[in-house]
């Protein structure tokens, strides 16, 4: 169940709650992730999906979260793994196909694995758990269908 | 510089230092959950869930509204079909992949420089939602 052991996930998972809970602390923002597709397209695109008033007004700061994430995962690879880089070995079409899926599926269901596991979860959205539900219980079912195929890693 | 986007960015260097440190930037241990392999991630989520749950309900009694003005609200959203069946595309997009948008934009950080396609990707299929999907939805109406 856990070959890797749990220490490292826990104290991850709470580092990660450290910083959503400053950022909502400070500012009462919810610092989720997908809607961020979505405000930074608003730059691009004369659509009027993309051009809402709540896109608008919250572009600015989910770019500079989208940098944070960067820096702050560049600051694990500088002081843990003495900056060895890590490039995954799933193949570039299954990047794009999946890539493409979730840019759909979240903005869709207005969340995704922050949106509705982390924020959603502890404002305890009934909304989210379902969601959060579906998307382990798919995500499960679609990684094994494809483990079965011979498609690895 | 404005104090809300240095509140912003600070907390989004420990939401990033987290996903590293946690390996959820790398797309083979989220497939190893998802394999039922290792059920680590459970942890990383619950994790942050309860830290996250802790500053939403005291937050209010500590500091009645935040620093930079505004107003204390939970998220909620209101359940229709599309939350599933988007949720449920997103299963599908981060069963074949790995990849959830965070756990992605982190893993620039780590130098994961392929994630790239994976993300302009979810660009594209935030657009194809946006424009498409919300289109033909309005029709239907």
């Amino acid at each position: 169940m856990f070959p890797l052991g749990i220490s490292h996930y826990l104290i991850g998972g709470l580092i990660i709650g450290l910083g959503v809970g400053f950022i909502y602390l400070t500012t009462g923002l919810h610092a989720t992730q997908s809607s961020f597709f979505d405000t930074t397209l608003s730059y691009f695109s004369n659509k009027p999906y993309f051009k809402k008033k709540e896109y608008l007004d919250s572009r600015v700061w989910r770019i500079i979260l989208a940098i944070g994430l960067i820096v702050g995962a560049s600051l694990y690879t500088i002081l843990f793994t003495k900056g060895t880089m890590y490039v995954t070995s799933v193949q570039l079409w299954r990047l794009a196909l999946g890539g493409f899926l979730v840019g759909v599926g979240t903005r869709l269901s207005k969340g995704c694995t922050s949106g509705h596991g982390i924020s959603g979860v502890a404002s305890l959205s009934s909304t989210s758990i379902f969601a959060v539900i579906t998307f382990i219980s798919v995500g499960i079912l679609t990684a094994i269908i494809f483990q079965a195929l011979g498609i690895l890693p | 510089m404005n104090l809300k986007y240095f509140f912003v960015f600070l907390g989004g260097i420990l939401f990033g230092f987290g996903l590293a440190f946690s390996g959820m930037t790398k797309q083979e241990i989220v497939l190893s959950f998802l394999r039922l392999d290792d059920l680590g991630l459970l942890f990383v989520l619950g994790g942050a869930a309860v830290l996250t749950m802790l500053a939403i309900n005291f937050a209010p009694k500590l500091l009645k509204k935040p620093i930079t003005g505004g107003t204390y609200t939970k998220r909620s959203r209101i359940l229709n079909s599309k939350i599933i069946v988007g949720a449920a595309i997103f299963g599908v997009g981060w069963g074949i992949s790995g990849q959830c948008p965070g756990s992605a934009i982190a893993s620039i950080g780590i130098g994961n420089i392929p994630i790239l396609v994976g993300i302009v990707f979810m660009f594209l299929g935030a657009y194809f939602q946006g424009t498409i999907l919300s289109r033909v939805e309005n029709r239907s109406k």
